[in-house]
């Protein structure tokens, strides 16, 4: 592995270990600036997963013969690395999944199916990804339950007296984002997970979106559960974590059946298997497993907290420049926000932008975000989204302004 | 009224005279600022085509064929059978351009016309391909499928 110990954060170096940033678009030099819908992956991640598939490949949990084992002690010793980077109290709460998405899923499912009955609540935000919406929707169909959904203000900051008077004696979960994907808003997440215990009810916050950028501790947090995806911390597709606190875990029933989440079966009976592989059906993305365990030793070796600081500088700088094209307009301008600046120009839509920077070779991402209501919140169809990663450089959001400039005038003319 | 093969010559030829690409996104955003203006009112859920990245709408009229005049020029619709004229929108400008190059080609068409006139080959010819090519997540390749779709269902019809 090429980490070293702690140091202080170098964004030049880090840069260079992302090889696909040395590439071109459309025959400009890439500038990345949609690492919030995948972030890109550093060579020790690519190396690991080569290395797998060249060296100790073989299905995990099931072989007696050396490679299988040597395949499932890494596999395994994952669980570990996640379980120290969140700062779980132990590996068996910590949950292989495919992502976020399928975490969340897991816990309506599961979770939600046993204790949320006629007439329950489940509350969210107004400014969740469709992922942490639709299941909890599909769940309160199928049992008659209300969806409730905390507002947002024009900042795209979450109105904590309007949630906290809708915390109600029916609310069975409460499911809010850490971090929003389309407007970069912090959630005072600390502080949700305080209102919602001192009333009895668990929290499950997504946090796809802050691996990222900041060190991320669940006992220090509180929550009941915490989702993540590998490929938004620099990890592969294909793998994501839920965490769970081992009582609320056992408590589960199973939700995919199937080979390693039992113990014993027979056509009458199936007994299952503990904790975690009771919600693990099947042979898992073992090579996505290995490649989120480097994605953590990188994590690890990054001074986070610097590159952090280094990240919100480059956000200002972003805000700051597109803020002085004209027409420009920010949408999201929270107070606590993180990596992400999204903005509509007037006359223009998200695409008619987002179309003309691909030709320069700047990656954004355009549209809805997978958060519909956030963009009829704001009356805009969608949004032009840059987000950032530590890796990222001013001269990347030099290209992306440039560029809002050129296109202005193309529009102008 | 040109068919739609030269409509789309037509169009190809503008295009060729056009150098880099940043003046062919010009032109297209130029086409979307002209696409003929769409009723407010018909912007709602039943005519919206559903792609990820704008949102677009979709309008058709039949228009009997045999009032378009003399002088027309030799078309599949010899027939006299009715034609289509659509009508489309979008909040992206990129969008409207390219809505306005379908509507160039299909407009007072027979359905039949429309149904064998490979569009594909229009954008492939104009350079869209790589950039702006229907099966891009501009949801245009949506479109060309309704408009085909209506086609097909006035084709039975008649």
């Amino acid at each position: 592995m090429a980490i070293e110990a702690k140091h202080t954060f170098d964004p030049v170096r880090i840069r260079a270990e992302f090889p696909i940033l040395a590439k071109s678009m459309n025959g400009k030099p890439l500038a990345y600036l949609d690492s919030a819908a995948s972030a890109q992956k550093p060579q020790c991640v690519i190396d690991s997963m080569v290395d797998l598939y060249t060296s100790y490949y073989a299905n995990i949990h099931r072989g007696v013969y050396q490679l299988s084992e040597m395949a499932t002690e890494r596999y395994e010793a994952v669980r570990g690395k996640v379980a120290k980077l969140i700062n779980a109290r132990e590996s068996r709460e910590v949950i292989f999944v495919r992502g976020t998405t399928e975490a969340i899923n897991l816990v309506a499912a599961t979770y939600g199916r046993k204790n949320i009955g006629p007439g329950d609540e489940v509350l969210i935000t107004h400014m969740e990804h469709h992922s942490n919406i639709v299941p909890w929707q599909m769940l309160c169909e199928e049992k008659g339950a209300k969806l409730v959904v905390a507002p947002i203000d024009d900042r795209g900051e979450l109105m904590m007296d309007e949630f906290e008077k809708l915390l109600s004696d029916r609310t069975r979960i409460v499911s809010v984002v850490h971090q929003s994907n389309s407007l970069g808003t912090i959630n005072p997440v600390r502080e949700i997970v305080a209102l919602a215990h001192a009333r009895g009810i668990p929290v499950l916050l997504d946090g796809a979106q802050t691996m990222a950028h900041k060190r991320v501790d669940v006992q220090d947090l509180g929550c009941d559960f915490y989702a993540l995806s590998g490929h938004k911390m620099f990890g592969p597709t294909g793998i994501g974590v839920l965490y769970g606190r081992a009582e609320v875990l056992e408590e589960m029933p199973p939700w995919q059946g199937g080979g390693d989440m039992i113990r014993r079966v027979t056509f009458e009976k199936t007994t299952f298997n503990d904790l975690p592989y009771k919600f693990e059906a099947g042979t898992p993305d073992i090579a996505a497993g290995i490649g989120l365990g480097a994605s953590i030793d990188f994590l690890e070796g990054l001074d986070l907290s610097g590159a952090a600081e280094y990240e919100a500088e480059l956000l200002r700088y972003a805000e700051d420049n597109l803020s002085e094209l004209p027409g420009v307009r920010l949408i999201g301008t929270a107070r606590k926000k993180s990596s992400v600046v999204s903005f509509v120009v007037d006359g223009m839509g998200a695409l008619d932008v987002g179309t003309y920077l691909d030709q320069q070779g700047v990656a954004v991402r355009t549209g809805h975000h997978c958060t519909q209501p956030v963009m009829d919140r704001f009356g805009v169809s969608g949004t032009v989204r840059a987000s950032l990663a530590c890796y990222n450089n001013r001269d990347d959001i030099d290209r992306l302004v440039d560029g809002v400039r050129k296109v202005i005038r193309i529009f102008q003319g | 009224m040109p068919t739609p093969v030269q409509a789309a010559n037509e169009l190809a030829e503008n295009f060729e005279l056009l150098g880099d690409w940043e003046e062919r996104y010009a032109y297209i955003i130029d086409l979307g600022k002209k696409l003929a203006p769409f009723p407010e009112e018909a912007k709602i859920d039943d005519n919206r085509i559903w792609g990820c990245q704008s949102r677009v709408w979709l309008i058709a009229r039949r228009k009997e064929g045999a009032d378009t005049g003399p002088g027309t020029g030799p078309s599949s619709r010899d027939a006299g059978g009715d034609i289509l004229e659509f009508k489309a929108d979008s909040d992206a400008f990129i969008v409207k351009g390219l809505l306005s190059l379908l509507t160039k080609v299909y407009n007072n068409q027979d359905p039949r016309a429309i149904l064998s006139f490979p569009i594909e080959e229009l954008f492939e010819r104009i350079g869209l391909v790589k950039h702006l090519s229907p099966t891009r997540s501009n949801g245009l390749h949506e479109v060309v499928k309704r408009i085909r779709a209506i086609a097909a269902e006035h084709d039975a019809a008649h």
